[in-house]
């Protein structure tokens, strides 16, 4: 029983932006979905379904948005579907919404992640007492800077690695009119000298918070070949999960996220993902996850992921497997839709659309997300051929 | 700065109000803070840790499959997918997996003093860590590895609370070596386990800093 192909056909998103004070949340998921529909060259008649996803509920105290973004998303009448996943809802989102596609329930879906973090408090949201635990971790900061530790402690990486990988997304950003931080006239010094804030984590090492939405069109073979524009066909999809704290638990690399990757090869023949994939849209909230999903989705040896960040493979200009070249997580944080902007840039990049931080030449590009305590995975391969 | 995004063809008419509204002040947002205050029904196995920690004795439990330690317990062994029943009592002292140092407030805790550590607390015997305060410690000594044990409450002030233990601080014993501590210690404890020289039911004997 063979599958539905599935193709990206549009791409919108809004600009980025601490408070998007001008937009209400349906003003800010009406602006993405209608930059993706006028991308498709579609209206809100040509789409089937809608899915959405964001962060959990209480970050905006907005319980089950989706039913009141519906009108907003031109879904009046029409299947919704909300998608929650923590951090990486905006990557699982786009995979709900493949296999729709692939399973030929609909033929063109919209989906949308996004999130209204200047309406909410995020750090208040992720530090919630529990009568078992006490209340002293700070936020997402707090729980990632001990698992940050450990990997500079196994890797024994020199410990500017971090600083260099917050440089490098903070230029790729200038080049994405989207992105949040237009630092233009940061240096490295300047990132080097930003005051520990979880140490070892940087202030100039974590990622902004930021009001924003991105939307995709997914089309089904059919439509994506009627498209006159370039279209991304998805060619492999994976999503894992596992607990948070268990024995012998490598929180450093999850073994769901090792998982996840090697489902992502298989489905598209790689063997080789550092020689075989061009470009990386990768989730790194904090910059020394570069060298750490890099290691765990097998562009690396373990500990010798910072190497690739040293050498520079991982720059726009002159890397051979350019990393964030959107800017990362790091230059934009709308939360809930901070992994489908990384699938979305993936589309971008194989569509040729990249404009200035397009890469030369990519035929395939694969787009991760990560959530809870580094134990949801969603990741997949676009690429310029059919599957 | 850079480029300009055009706005989507069908938003970029200004928007035109009716006219008795014309002039109006715009409401761009409205903060309404709420509260919700809920109890707490902790289930079987957070009740008998959360009992016994009000008496001073921190409870695990131990897997039915490979004697893995729990603590907190949580009924469950989430990677196996079974019930955990069997009750494990182990001591107030252990070791450093990993820490942070903080130097951002939290909300709801404004007695924190800037910085502050917070680490992951293997105890001597269990399988996890949780999350405990460093005290008594310069945020340049701490380390992974390091042995600690807990500063408890004054007994009139001791609940059924995590907050009973006021922070772990360092015994000045040996440090757990670096891939001994947390959770890459798990495979050696098993295989100390398996061997019978450090059966799980006697946690104390199965420390790893003893080595």
């Amino acid at each position: 029983m063979g599958k539905e192909r599935c193709a990206v056909i549009g791409i919108g998103q809004t600009k980025y932006a601490s408070t998007r004070g001008d937009v209400s949340m349906a003003g800010l998921v009406r602006e993405a979905a209608y930059r993706a529909l006028e991308d498709a060259e579609m209206t809100w008649q040509d789409i089937d379904a809608v899915v959405l996803g964001k962060a959990p509920d209480f970050f905006e105290g907005v319980m089950m948005p989706e039913l009141f973004l519906a009108d907003a998303l031109g879904c009046a009448g029409k299947p919704m579907l909300r998608v929650h996943t923590a951090g990486s809802v905006g990557g699982s989102t786009a995979l709900v919404a493949t296999t729709l596609v692939q399973a030929g329930i609909h033929d063109r879906v919209l989906l949308v992640g996004f999130e209204k973090q200047s309406e909410s408090n995020a750090m208040w949201a992720l530090s919630l007492p529990q009568p078992f635990s006490v209340s002293i971790n700070a936020g997402a900061g707090g729980y990632f800077s001990p698992i940050i530790r450990q990997y500079m402690e196994v890797s024994q990486a020199p410990e500017l690695i971090g600083c260099l990988v917050a440089f490098k997304d903070r230029q790729h950003a200038l080049k994405n009119p989207y992105a949040h931080l237009h630092q233009k006239d940061l240096t490295f010094e300047q990132v080097v000298d930003s005051p520990m804030l979880w140490e070892p984590i940087r202030y100039s090492e974590t990622c902004p918070s930021s009001d924003g939405a991105c939307a995709m069109v997914l089309g089904n073979e059919a439509t994506a070949d009627a498209a006159d524009k370039p279209v991304a066909w998805v060619q492999a999809t994976a999503m894992r999960s596992e607990a948070n704290n268990f024995p012998g638990r490598n929180d450093v690399s999850p073994l769901a996220s090792r998982q996840c990757a090697q489902d992502l090869y298989r489905q598209a023949g790689i063997q080789n993902p550092r020689a075989e994939i061009d470009m990386l849209e990768m989730y790194v909230p904090f910059s020394w996850y570069e060298p750490m999903w890099l290691e765990s989705l097998g562009f690396a040896e373990d500990g010798q992921g910072w190497r690739l960040v040293e050498d520079g493979s991982t720059q726009l200009d002159g890397g051979d497997l350019p990393v964030n070249c959107s800017g990362g997580v790091l230059s934009s944080n709308p939360i809930g839709a901070s992994g489908t902007i990384r699938f979305a840039e993936a589309a971008l990049q194989v569509r040729g659309l990249a404009e200035e931080r397009q890469v030369d030449g990519v035929r395939r590009a694969l787009g991760h997300a990560y959530g809870g305590g580094a134990q949801y995975f969603a990741m997949w391969i676009v690429g310029s051929e059919k599957p | 700065m850079s480029a300009k995004i055009p706005k989507p063809t069908a938003l970029a008419k200004p928007v035109q109000l009716p006219e008795r509204i014309a002039n109006v002040e715009q409401v761009r947002s409205v903060r309404t803070p709420i509260s919700l205050n809920y109890d707490f029904i902790p289930g079987q196995a957070a009740q008998a840790y959360l009992t016994a920690f009000g008496e001073k004795r921190i409870l695990g439990q131990r897997s039915p499959v490979d004697g893995a330690v729990f603590v907190p317990p949580r009924g469950v062994d989430p990677r196996f997918g079974v019930a955990t029943t069997e009750y494990v009592e182990l001591p107030d002292k252990g070791h450093i997996g990993s820490f942070c140092v903080t130097q951002v407030p939290i909300p709801g805790r404004d007695d924190l003093e800037l910085p502050y550590i917070s680490a992951w607390i293997f105890l001597d015997g269990a399988d996890i860590g949780f999350i405990g305060l460093v005290g008594e410690c310069d945020t340049a000594d701490c380390r992974i590895g390091m042995r600690v044990e807990a500063v408890w409450k004054d007994d009139d002030q001791i609940a059924q609370t995590a907050e009973n233990i006021k922070w772990w601080r360092p015994t000045g014993e040996p440090d757990v070596a670096f891939d001994q501590a947390g959770g890459r210690g798990f495979a050696a404890r098993q295989a100390a386990r398996a061997d019978g020289t450090g059966h799980a039911s006697q946690p104390n004997s199965a420390n790893p800093a003893s080595q």
